[in-house]
């Protein structure tokens, strides 16, 4: 059974919205029987200043498919057009206090049903810009399509690379079989061999001075801001406590449904570089910070 | 997901069953007084090697085997599966075609999907609307370039049987080893494997009131075998490892117990199958089973439910302390219905909503009358959020009432 939050249960045997609303002038549909979940998606669109006074959905699908079009009617109602478009599918898995990797794709939905919508209330076409494929990665949530198109773009060769552009594979590493098919797919494309690289040296635990250690831990770190700040995130190290690390996760990475996820990984690479067991725990950044990297 | 202040109804066997108390409690002395290694040359071992060779007997019995030595013990129904076929290739290494079915358990079919990739041919054999096959296909592809035949007796989704004596004799006929996944039908039919031209047999110990991570290959005295796990002799050198003697004596008691209720799983299981199977129908439009309803396990009962998807029925079912199963698996990017509502070619329309109960001995009728109850409302409330569904029935042409703007 799924881990699903309260807040998703809730929404799920109490949907918001649900059912038709007739005068909507703004419908949009996304989804298909065929595809196992489908949603439309109706609003009631002031045209004086284009607020979205009422919003109504009804959705084919499993239970996150359900709350999370439940939710992103409430989200929307009250908002102007422009503001609602401003919505991202993390919005609506926040809204829901996060949603399994494997239902992101749910979020993802509603968020395509709003796009939609608000085409078909200016009357333009909107296109569906989004393939899914098979999910590969479930500590990133990362699916096939989304690394077959990455490895593509740029030329990747190797399971690290596709880690440094994806993050998939970065964390617990069991994806790293589906990578390496979908990597020896895409080079036999280009006519070459995909080749494991070695593995990695084994590092000897030898004693380390404090310094040295403090020095892995940043280290560490710093190989995983780039990452991070791909994704307007980023992470800092706030203090050290025998085997507790502290750190501070800022901008879209902090709070964020991945944030478990993202530390995990870290928390990974960093008990393999120290070759002990340590524990990240994430603070509250600290006031030495940049404001504006807090937006 | 919170437990509801009912008595929970747990109609979910074919996924696993709960271990008997009697076997539980023949388990125990096995960990702790009796903790020997049935290998070892002193009383602590013999002991223990006497109460496997007991509960070797009663699975035997269970099964209709002529030879307990027919049975090797291993660490549940997926490695029997792998140890079958793996063996199979390697002890003909000229062969290089798989004959199964396109409806096979993953333990069967995602195996055979890898030795695609390594190279062997593996022919998928169709089935039609109800999940039957068709026997002369299967005939054509027979040769001796085939290494093995592996059949499931029973379907774990639907429970409809395919006739496995029969292809067993066929392949026989043909020099081509037979095995047979039959974990959902052992210990639900009654088996005579003395009499059989089955060549190889899995089952698992969790399907019938036994103990999880323990299970058996049935291995024909004389059929050609290589096994999969190579270390110490145990198992006479055809499974090494320490036996998991705790698990192998819980499986006895289970077998035992299951040979005892045989004509109850028949007879009252069946009936309390049957009646859930009429009161959902009568009380549900547009709902159907999936599968052979004449020539199936008398336990299972797999439903569709059109216009609503499976897990969201799940979800309520178990809000009312119901478990139950879907072959709906919605996770990203796959969000296909199972591969054995594909492959008898259920419309989407309905696959999406395909709900499994598979009910024990334990069961009783005044649950299968709660679940009777309950049913169609919760039907009834997803029906209401769907786009393809309207007032009193499904919208006209559900494909084309939903025409999303984009291709
Ligand atoms: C038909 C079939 N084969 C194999 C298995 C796997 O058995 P086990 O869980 O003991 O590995 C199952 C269990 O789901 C099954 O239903
Ligand atoms: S599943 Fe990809 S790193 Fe864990």
């Amino acid at each position: 059974m799924w881990d699903y939050s309260e807040t998703v249960k809730e929404h799920f045997y109490n949907p918001r919205n649900a059912g038709a609303l007739p005068e909507a002038n703004a419908i949009g549909e996304v989804g298909s029987i065929s595809c196992g979940d489908a949603l439309r998606l109706m609003l009631k669109v002031d045209p004086a200043n284009e607020t979205i006074l009422d919003a109504s959905f009804q959705t084919f699908g499993c239970g996150s498919a359900i709350a999370s079009s439940s939710a992103l009617t409430e989200i929307i109602k009250g908002k102007t057009l422009e503001q609602a478009l401003d919505v991202s599918n993390q919005d609506i898995a926040d809204f829901l206090g996060g949603l399994p990797p494997e239902k992101m794709h749910c979020s993802v939905m509603g968020r395509e049903a709003l796009q939609s919508a608000i085409a078909n209330y200016r009357g333009e076409v909107w296109s569906d810009d989004h393939e899914e494929g098979a999910l590969i990665c479930k500590c990133f949530a990362v699916d096939a399509v989304m690394i077959e198109d990455t490895i593509r773009a740029n030329n990747l060769c190797s399971v690290e690379q596709v880690t440094n552009y994806t993050k998939a594979g970065g964390g617990c590493s069991s994806c790293h079989e589906g990578i390496e098919e979908i990597l020896a797919k895409v080079l036999a494309e280009r006519g070459e061999d995909f080749k494991a690289a070695p593995p990695p040296e084994k590092k000897v635990p030898g004693k380390m001075t404090t310094l040295e250690r403090i020095r892995k831990i940043e280290q560490v770190i710093e190989k995983a801001r780039p990452n991070l700040q791909r994704d307007h995130g980023d992470i800092e190290l706030v203090d050290v406590d025998g085997k507790t690390i502290y750190v501070a996760m800022k901008g879209a990475c902090s709070g964020c449904q991945m944030e478990a996820a993202t530390l995990g990984g870290v928390q990974a690479q960093m008990i393999e570089a120290l070759g002990e067991l340590v524990k990240l725990v994430p603070v509250k950044p600290t006031v030495k910070l940049a404001p504006n990297t807090l937006a | 997901m919170s437990i509801p202040n009912l008595t929970p109804i747990y109609l979910d066997n074919n996924a696993t069953t709960r271990c008997a108390p009697e076997a539980v409690a023949a388990m125990l002395p096995y960990f702790t007084e009796q903790f020997g290694n049935p290998s070892s040359m002193h009383s602590f071992g013999a002991k223990v090697g006497h109460a496997v060779k007991a509960a070797r007997g009663s699975l035997q019995k269970l099964l209709g085997a002529e030879y307990d030595s027919e049975i090797v013990y291993t660490a549940g129904g997926t490695e029997a599966d792998n140890t079958a076929i793996l063996s199979a290739l390697k002890a003909n290494p000229e062969r290089r075609e798989i004959i199964i079915t396109m409806v096979e358990h993953h333990a069967v079919l995602h195996l055979c999907d890898q030795l695609e990739k390594d190279g062997y041919t593996i022919h998928k054999l169709k089935v039609d609307g109800i999940g039957r096959l068709d026997l002369d296909e299967y005939a054509k592809l027979l040769s001796d370039k085939v290494a093995v035949v592996s059949v499931m007796w029973a379907n774990n989704e639907t429970g409809t049987f395919f006739p496995v004596e029969q292809m067993a004799q066929m392949a026989n006929a043909a020099g081509v080893l037979f095995h047979t996944d039959a974990v959902q039908a052992v210990g639900k039919i009654p088996l005579n494997l003395a009499n059989s031209a089955i060549d190889m047999l899995s089952m698992s110990g969790h399907k019938l009131h036994g103990p999880k991570g323990i299970g058996a290959l049935y291995l024909r005295r004389g059929a050609r075998f290589r096994p999969l796990l190579r270390g110490g002799g145990q198992e006479r050198g055809r499974r090494a490892g320490t036996e998991n003697v705790p698990a192998i004596i819980g499986m006895g008691v289970a077998a035992e117990l299951a040979l005892e209720h045989m004509e109850q799983e028949n007879t009252y299981v069946r009936a309390l199958r049957d009646k859930l199977q009429a009161g959902i129908l009568a009380a549900v439009p547009h709902a159907f089973v999936t599968g052979d309803a004449r020539n199936r396990l008398p336990n299972t009962l797999n439903v569709a439910f059109e216009y609503v998807e499976g897990e969201a029925i799940l979800m309520l079912l178990n809000k009312q302390g119901i478990a139950a199963s879907s072959g709906s698996a919605c996770t990203s990017g796959s969000l296909e219905p199972s591969h054995v509502m594909r492959a008898m070619g259920i419309p989407y329309t309905a696959a999406h909503g395909t709900i499994r109960f598979s009910l024990s001995r334990e069961n009783t009728e005044a649950e299968i009358d709660r679940v009777i109850a309950v049913t169609p409302a919760i039907i009834a409330q997803l029906r209401k959020l769907s786009p393809y569904w309207g007032e009193n029935g499904p919208v006209t042409d559900p494909e084309k009432a939903f025409a999303p703007t984009y291709a």
